[in-house]
């Protein structure tokens, strides 16, 4: 593969940014608008120093960005308001996760970060009470028939997505990070046991460092849909820039990646975020202990995964693709299913969706 | 400098299918590429006075209008929207290609530039004064704007009005003027000399035409304006003219109901609007002739006088 992309350059090294030439932000910007990661762009620019030197036609697009982003921000923390009074009478300890854990608990990732769901996770015993909660204070579960609530409720992880009537905000409620038919169990009592608090915000809690990297990892290479991928890899670049600073971190993170059975999606964001933004993961992972046992695929396995993940991890703009694009985006969509299902629950479910689904929504 | 007429009609078709032009609007430039002959042929009537550049090294926007492929080049054609990888608009009959531009190049406006609070009005101005004319789908707003425009008003939008946060300025975005259904011939015969894109049957807003801006309004495209009347206008078939004033905390309200990102823009967007109710005389309109509406608006009085 050839060079890598601009906009993937500019979150590799900022400094980038101020040697832009127009002709380029005409089409960093482009890729940054499809990667979602436009108003990033604009908090990088700003965290470098550097937004009063670029172009002020780019500019302008990245401040428009920026509003967008500091009205989400401002969004996500009344959202997380709303969901903490419905649950208040419940006692329930209450866990944010990704995005609106960012935001709340402001870690690097969150300035300029964008997402449409507000991610929660509760205990399984638990979760009956936490849906009626949110039902009465106007959470519904919408759009999903009998067999997409089964698929949810005994299959996956989570709830079926709940939408709030008159805000349709949207609400994903976890009991676990990956699915109950998925091959790896990370314990979620583990993760919830070392929760942390945030200051100023009661006793709604975010995971520990190494499980906030460790959830992010297993949402990025578990999944079969790579439109966001550079947004969370960028999630993961940044997460480890702060994180990586404390005391004993880089040694907890292979340990803790094999107590929850996730060292090998571990593996592929360290080497990702190394490869393409440059994250340096890979010294402090040797010097830190006990590193060389964390698992890794087979020779020929890596180079099918370099070629699969190196052209999926990038914005899907029209610039950043070649003739193996759209395979490997094919490729990892079954590979994502593969992960979470066995393979004849698999095959049942893809030709519930196939065939009955649309056949009932016909009918 | 370099405008859509500078291109005959065979050699704009082939840039806007090859390579693109970039086309400004206002404080935007956007690329588009498109093969459909409707497009090159309405940016080629409507558009003729508007600047081209040729060198272009930055687009605000990206839009291309392609026809689609397999069954859908022959079994009822369509045309399919690309603004770079995301795509607004469902594909639609090849019929509507031009409207859907329309459609596009205002939605990249309202969906992006937060720099300005975007209203959803359409916006004249005369001897330095400007009307704000916010009005749901209906009101006759375009019809009564195409009229003024058509008495010597100047254009500033007949979709978009943008104030811009800060300043306070209404800032141009000059663009056709699109009428629907019976108002389309209304104009035809108000303003015999007005230049009508071909009538587009059965969209979503029923039939459709672009009517031309006036050449003087697109040189002027740089000349921001200054509030001085919000008025809600209303079509009632039979009525007399009619302009009642309305509070201005009630207009305040209603113009922001009519605002794409008034919520998103917070803070900055309530005192936006503020300065714009504070500058501004504002009313409730009721019309039914054109004639009597054109009257009515040159005799207004500027606040403060």
């Amino acid at each position: 593969m050839s060079a890598l992309p601009l906009l993937v350059q500019a979150f590799r090294q900022p400094q980038r940014l101020a040697g832009f030439t127009l002709v380029e932000w005409d089409l960093v910007l482009r890729q940054a608008a499809v990667a979602n990661l436009t108003a990033g762009l604009c908090h990088l620019a700003e965290e470098a120093g550097l937004l009063g030197r670029i172009a002020p036609q780019a500019r302008e697009h990245l401040t428009w960005a920026r509003t967008v982003g500091e009205r989400h921000r401002q969004a996500v923390r009344f959202e997380v308001g709303e969901i903490r009074r419905a649950l208040a009478g419940l006692d329930v300890p209450l866990i944010l996760l990704k995005g609106a854990a960012y935001t709340l608990a402001s870690l690097p990732p969150a300035p300029g970060r964008l997402f449409s769901d507000i991610d929660i996770l509760v205990p399984r015993e638990r979760l009956a009470e936490v849906e009626a909660a949110l039902m009465l204070h106007g959470w519904a579960a919408s759009g999903h028939d009998a067999y997409d609530q089964r698929y949810y409720r005994e299959w996956m992880h989570e709830l079926p997505p709940m939408q709030h009537v008159k805000r349709q905000s949207m609400i994903d409620v976890h009991h676990a990070i990956l699915p109950e038919t998925a091959a790896a169990r990370p314990d979620p009592a583990l993760l919830r046991a070392s929760a942390v608090a945030m200051a100023g915000q009661g006793d709604l809690r975010v995971l520990a460092p190494v499980d906030m990297v460790l959830h992010s990892a297993v949402h990025l290479f578990y999944d079969g849909e790579f439109d966001h991928g550079l947004r969370d890899l960028v999630d993961i670049h940044r997460l480890l820039g702060e994180f990586g600073k404390m005391p004993g971190f880089w040694d907890a993170l292979p340990v803790r990646a094999r107590a929850l059975q996730l060292e090998r999606p571990l593996f592929y964001a360290l080497r990702y975020a190394d490869m393409l933004l440059g994250t340096g993961s890979a010294a402090n992972m040797d010097s830190a202990a006990g590193a060389a046992q964390l698992d890794r695929p087979n020779r020929p396995q890596l180079v099918l995964m370099d070629f699969l993940f190196r052209r999926a991890l990038l914005p899907s703009h029209a610039s950043c693709a070649d003739a193996y694009t759209g395979i490997a985006h094919f490729l990892l969509y079954i590979r994502g299913n593969w992960l979470r299902m066995p393979f004849f629950l698999l095959a049942r479910h893809l030709f519930h969706k196939a065939f009955i689904s649309p056949k009932q929504a016909a009918g | 400098m370099l405008t859509v007429a500078s291109y005959s009609r065979a050699q704009l078709g082939a840039r806007l299918a090859e390579r693109g032009i970039h086309l400004q609007t206002g404080a935007f430039v956007t690329c588009v590429k498109s093969e459909v002959a409707s497009v090159a042929d309405g940016i080629s009537l409507l558009y003729a006075d508007y600047p081209v550049l040729e060198q272009a090294e930055f687009a605000d926007f990206h839009i291309s209008l392609h026809q689609a492929g397999g069954v859908r080049r022959w079994f009822r054609p369509q045309v399919r929207l690309d603004c770079d990888g995301i795509s607004p608009f469902q594909p639609l009959p090849v019929a509507q290609a031009f409207p859907m531009f329309e459609w596009t190049l205002n939605w990249c406006v309202s969906s992006n530039a937060h720099r300005y609070l975007c209203i959803h009005a359409a916006v004249v101005e005369k001897n330095g004064y400007a009307v704000i004319l916010p009005a749901p789908p209906g009101s006759g707003k375009s019809t009564l704007c195409a009229a003024l425009v058509s008495k010597g008003w100047r254009l500033l939008s007949d979709e978009l009005t943008l104030v811009r946060l800060g300043s306070g300025e209404l800032v141009p975005l000059v663009r056709p003027i699109s009428l629907k259904n019976a108002s389309i011939d209304i104009i035809r015969r108000y303003a015999p000399s007005s230049v009508f894109s071909p009538v587009v049957d059965d969209t979503s807003k029923g039939s459709i035409a672009h009517l031309k801006a006036p050449a003087d309004s697109v040189a002027r495209a740089g000349q921001c304006a200054r509030p001085a009347w919000v008025i809600f206008p209303k079509y009632a078939a039979g009525a007399s003219a009619q302009l009642e004033p309305i509070a201005p905390a009630r207009a305040f309200m209603r113009l922001a109901k009519n605002a794409f990102n008034y919520s998103l823009l917070g803070s900055a967007g309530f005192a936006a609007l503020g300065d714009v109710i504070d500058a501004s005389l504002s009313y409730e309109f009721t019309y039914s002739a054109l004639d009597d509406a054109i009257d009515i608006f040159s005799r207004l009085t500027p606040p403060g006088q």
